[in-house]
C-alpha cells in the first residue's frame, strides 16, 4: 500500500504532479497538432498547386521527415532552434540570445513530424471533394477566399477528421519523446519520480495507464465530432 | 467559418506567449538563470512538489544574494547543459560539472566550488568488491605513480566486467580512457537510471562523484552496495567543480568568483557541504 | 568543412548499422508472431479472447513506445520476483529488453494490418474454397494468405519503416545503436549538427532501401494491376 501513497496527493505524493505532466501533455501535443496542421496545409498545397518546384519540395519534405527517426527531429529541433532564431535575430540586428524553450521546441519538432503526414491527409481530403462543386462555385462567381471559405475548407475537414484523429494519437505518442528535452510533461514526470523514489514499476504502470486514459478519452471525442460533422453524408463505409 | 484562420491564431498565440527574449545588454546582470540537471543527488535534485533542492541550490542562492542578482534555477538534461549554455537557454551550469581542460576549450569556470574524490560502488560480496577491498583515497595528481598503480588495480579487477555512468562526464572518459578494452561500458543519461541498473546487477560497478555516491549508498535500497577501490583524485577527474558560464560573460564569473571567495572565508561553502554531502568537499 | 573527421563519424555510425537491423529485424519477426496470435484470437469467435485481442491493440497503440520500453527495462528489472525468475538472464540483457517491448508494440499495430487484410477477403473464395473440400491449413496456404498478403502489404511496408525508426529508442537503454553512437560523438567532440545529420542520412537511406523493395514486392506481386501490354 505504500506504492499506492506515492501516487496521492498529500505530502510527498506524485499524483499531483503526474496529473500537471498530463495536462502539459496534452497542451504540447495539441500546439503540436496545430503547427503540424498549418505546416501540413502549406506541404499540400504545394503539391496541389501543379507548379513542378513546389510540388517536388513538398513531396522533398514530406519524405525527408517520413524517413527520419521522431526522436532524432526532436533532438535536432532541440539543439537547432534556438541556435537558428538566434542566427535569424543576428541578421535583423538583434544582438542578444534569443532562447526557445522546451515546450516550443517540443511543440515544434512533433508539428514537423505531424505536417508530413498531415499533409497527405489534407490532400486526399482535398481530392475528395466533388470537383462539380468547384465548378458550380466558379460558375456562380464566387472568388477565390469566398470558394475557400463556404466550399473547400469546410469538406477538408470533413474528409480530414478520420486521418487527423489517427495523426492527434500519434502526437500525443510523439510528445512522450519531448522528455529528452527536459519538458515536464508525463513521460518526464513518470522518469523524475521513478528515479527519486525508486520504483520504476509503479511510475512507469502509473504512466501508461495515464497515456491510455488520454488517448482513448480523446479519441471518444473524436468519434463524437466525425459522427457529427458528417451527419446525412452517404458513406462508402460505416 | 475559416477554421484555418483560427488555427493559425491559435498557433500564433502558441508561440508569442512562449517564446522569451534574453536581455540584449550583457552588462547588467539583474537576473540569472541557472541551469541544474535536478537530477544529480545530493548537488541538486526536484522533490515530489516539482522544487530543485541540493548543495548547489543552496550554494547558488548564497552567492546570488552576495553579488546582488536574483537567480532564477531551471532543469536541464545533462547532455545538453553545454549545448544550452552556449545557446543562451541559461547563463550558468550549477551540476557537478567538473573543470577540466576539453571544456574549457568551450566555455569559462567559476574557481571549484568543490573538489571531493571520485568513488567505485559494487556489491559487498562481489568479485569486484573482493579485488578491490574498501574505499582509500588516492591523490593522482600529486603522487602520478600512485595513480597509475591505481589505475592498474582497478584494470585488473575490473577485467570481464561491465562498468557503468553517466554520458559525458569525467567518470566515463576515465571509463573509456583506462577500462575500454578490459571492461563492458555502459553510459546512462541520469546517475538514477544506472543505480536502478546497479541494483538490479546488469552492471558489476558504478564510478561516479563521491558525494553522488554515498548517496545511493545511504538509501534503504541500497544496503548491500559500499564504496570500493580507489577513490581518484585528479587524472582525468579535474581540478573539482565549478560553475560553467559563456567565454563572452568574464563580467559574471569575477562576480561569482568574489562572491565564491566571500562564502568560502565566512565557511558557508564548508556548512553546506557538511549539510548535503556529509563530508568537508571544499577544494 | 573537415573530411576526416566527416568520414570517420560516418563510418562509426555504419559499425553500428547491423545492431540496428538486428533489432528491428528481430522485433518485427517476433511481433509479427505476436499479432497473428492475437488476431486468431479475435477473430475466433469466443468472445472473451476478443476482448483480449481488443484490450490488447487498443494498449499497445494508445500509449507511447518510451514508456512501454521504459516499463519492460527499467520497471520490470525492479521487480524481484522477476530478477530470480527463469526469465532473468533474457530481460537483463538490454538487447532483449528492447526487441522485447518493440515486438510487443508493433504487434499491435501488425494486428490490425493482419485483421484489415483478412476483412478484405472475398467470402465467396471462402465459400468456394470449403465447396472444394479444402482443409483449414490448405484454405489457408492457397487462398487466405496470397489474398490477405497483397492487401496487407502497402501498411506493412508503412509499419516496417515505423520500426526501424522505433529502434532509436533503444539508444536510451544503454544499446549502442546508431542513434546512441551519434549522440556520443556530438557529448565527446561538441560537434553539435554533424552526427546527427549522418545518422539522419543512414536512416533516411535505410528507409528508402526499404520502401523501395516493398513497393516492387507489391508490384510482383500484383500482376493483375500492372498497365497492360501494348
Amino acid at each position: 500500500m505504500d506504492t499506492l501513497k506515492i501516487f496521492g496527493f498529500g505530502e510527498g505524493g506524485w499524483g499531483l504532479a503526474l496529473l500537471l505532466g498530463a495536462g502539459m501533455t496534452l497542451l504540447v501535443s495539441a500546439c503540436g497538432l496545430l503547427i503540424g496542421a498549418v505546416i501540413g496545409s502549406l506541404v499540400a498545397w504545394a503539391r496541389l498547386s501543379g507548379h513542378r518546384v513546389a510540388g517536388a519540395a513538398g513531396e522533398a519534405y514530406a519524405a525527408v521527415f517520413r524517413g527520419l527517426p521522431e526522436l532524432l527531429v526532436v533532438y535536432f529541433v532541440y539543439f537547432g532552434s534556438s541556435t537558428l532564431l538566434t542566427g535569424a535575430a543576428a541578421l535583423v540586428g538583434y544582438d542578444g540570445f534569443v532562447g526557445v524553450p522546451s515546450f516550443v521546441a517540443g511543440a515544434l519538432a512533433v508539428g514537423v513530424i505531424s505536417g508530413a503526414y498531415q499533409a497527405e491527409v489534407f490532400r486526399a481530403a482535398y481530392l475528395a471533394i466533388l470537383k462539380g462543386e468547384l465548378e458550380a462555385a466558379v460558375s456562380v462567381g464566387m472568388d477565390r477566399w469566398l470558394m475557400f471559405r463556404r466550399i473547400i475548407a469546410p469538406q477538408v475537414l470533413r474528409f480530414a477528421l478520420p486521418g487527423l484523429g489517427n495523426l492527434w494519437q500519434v502526437a500525443l505518442k510523439d510528445s512522450s519523446l519531448i522528455s529528452v528535452t527536459g519538458l515536464s510533461e508525463l513521460m518526464r514526470v513518470s522518469q523524475v519520480g521513478a528515479a527519486s523514489t525508486h520504483q520504476p514499476f509503479a511510475f512507469y504502470l502509473g504512466g501508461l495507464a495515464l497515456y491510455l486514459c488520454m488517448t482513448l478519452a480523446t479519441t471518444r471525442l473524436f468519434d463524437i465530432a466525425e459522427a457529427r460533422a458528417t451527419r446525412g453524408m452517404r458513406r462508402m463505409a460505416g | 467559418m475559416g477554421l484555418k484562420l483560427w488555427k493559425s491564431v491559435a498557433l500564433g498565440a502558441c508561440l508569442t506567449a512562449t517564446l522569451s527574449l534574453a536581455p540584449a545588454s550583457a552588462k547588467d546582470w539583474k537576473t540569472v538563470v541557472i541551469g541544474m540537471e535536478g537530477g544529480y543527488d545530493p548537488w541538486n535534485l526536484t522533490d515530489s512538489s516539482g522544487k530543485i533542492v541540493g548543495f548547489e541550490v543552496d550554494l547558488a542562492n548564497d552567492i546570488c544574494k552576495r553579488a546582488g542578482v536574483e537567480c532564477k534555477i531551471i532543469a536541464q538534461d545533462w547532455d545538453g547543459m553545454i549545448p544550452g549554455l552556449k545557446a543562451g537557454k541559461f547563463d550558468v551550469i550549477m551540476d557537478g560539472m567538473s573543470i577540466t581542460e576539453d571544456r574549457m576549450k568551450e566555455i569559462d569556470f567559476s574557481k571549484p566550488y568543490a573538489a571531493p574524490p571520485a568513488a567505485f560502488m559494487a556489491a559487498k560480496d562481489s568479485d569486484v568488491a573482493k579485488a578491490l577491498g574498501a574505499g582509500k583515497v588516492v591523490n593522482a595528481a600529486k603522487d602520478p605513480a600512485a595513480g597509475e598503480a591505481a589505475v592498474k588495480a582497478v584494470q585488473a579487477a575490473l577485467k570481464g566486467k561491465t562498468i557503468g555512468v553517466q554520458s559525458s562526464t569525467t567518470h566515463a572518459n576515465f571509463a573509456s580512457k583506462y577500462l575500454k578494452d578490459v571492461a563492458t561500458v555502459k553510459e546512462y543519461k541520469t546517475t538514477d537510471d544506472r543505480d536502478l541498473d546497479l541494483k538490479a546487477g546488469r552492471i558489476d560497478v558504478g564510478l561516479d562523484d563521491y558525494p553522488t555516491v554515498a548517496a545511493t549508498l545511504s538509501k534503504d535500497d541500497a544496503k548491500d552496495l559500499a564504496i570500493v577501490g580507489p577513490e581518484f583524485i585528479g587524472d582525468v577527474f579535474g581540478v573539482g567543480e565549478g560553475m560553467g558560464l559563456r567565454k563572452s560573460d568574464a563580467d559574471l564569473t569575477a562576480k561569482f568568483n568574489k562572491a565564491l571567495d566571500e562564502a568560502f572565508a565566512d565557511g558557508s561553502v564548508k556548512k553546506y557541504s557538511l549539510k548535503w554531502f556529509k563530508i568537508d568537499t571544499t577544494p | 568543412m573537415d573530411w576526416d573527421f566527416t568520414l570517420k563519424t560516418f563510418w562509426r555510425l555504419m559499425a553500428a548499422l547491423p545492431l540496428t537491423l538486428e533489432v528491428w529485424f528481430l522485433s518485427l519477426v517476433l511481433g509479427g508472431l505476436v499479432a497473428a496470435g492475437v488476431v486468431w484470437m479475435r477473430v475466433s469467435g469466443s468472445k472473451p479472447l476478443a476482448m483480449i485481442a481488443r484490450g490488447y491493440v487498443a494498449l499497445f497503440r494508445g500509449t507511447p513506445l518510451l514508456i512501454q520500453l521504459f516499463l519492460v527495462y527499467y520497471g520490470l528489472a525492479s521487480v524481484s520476483a522477476v530478477r530470480h525468475s527463469f526469465l532473468w538472464p533474457i530481460l537483463r540483457e538490454p538487447f532483449y529488453c528492447g526487441v522485447l517491448a518493440l515486438a510487443l508494440c508493433t504487434a499491435g499495430y501488425q494486428a490490425e494490418i493482419f485483421r484489415g487484410a483478412l476483412l478484405a477477403l472475398p467470402n465467396g473464395a471462402v465459400e468456394a474454397a470449403r465447396a472444394c473440400g479444402m482443409s483449414g491449413l490448405t484454405m489457408f496456404r492457397r487462398i487466405v494468405f496470397p489474398i490477405a498478403l497483397r492487401h496487407a502489404l502497402p501498411a506493412y511496408s508503412t509499419e516496417a519503416i515505423s520500426m526501424v525508426k522505433a529502434t532509436a529508442l533503444v539508444s536510451l537503454i544503454t544499446l549502442w545503436d546508431v542513434m546512441s553512437v551519434a549522440m556520443k560523438i556530438r557529448n565527446d567532440t561538441l560537434v553539435t549538427y554533424l552526427p546527427l545529420v549522418l545518422a539522419g542520412a543512414i536512416y533516411f537511406i535505410v528507409n528508402y532501401i526499404l520502401g523501395a523493395a516493398f513497393l516492387s514486392l507489391e508490384r510482383r506481386l500484383s500482376p493483375h494491376l500492372r498497365p497492360r501490354p501494348s
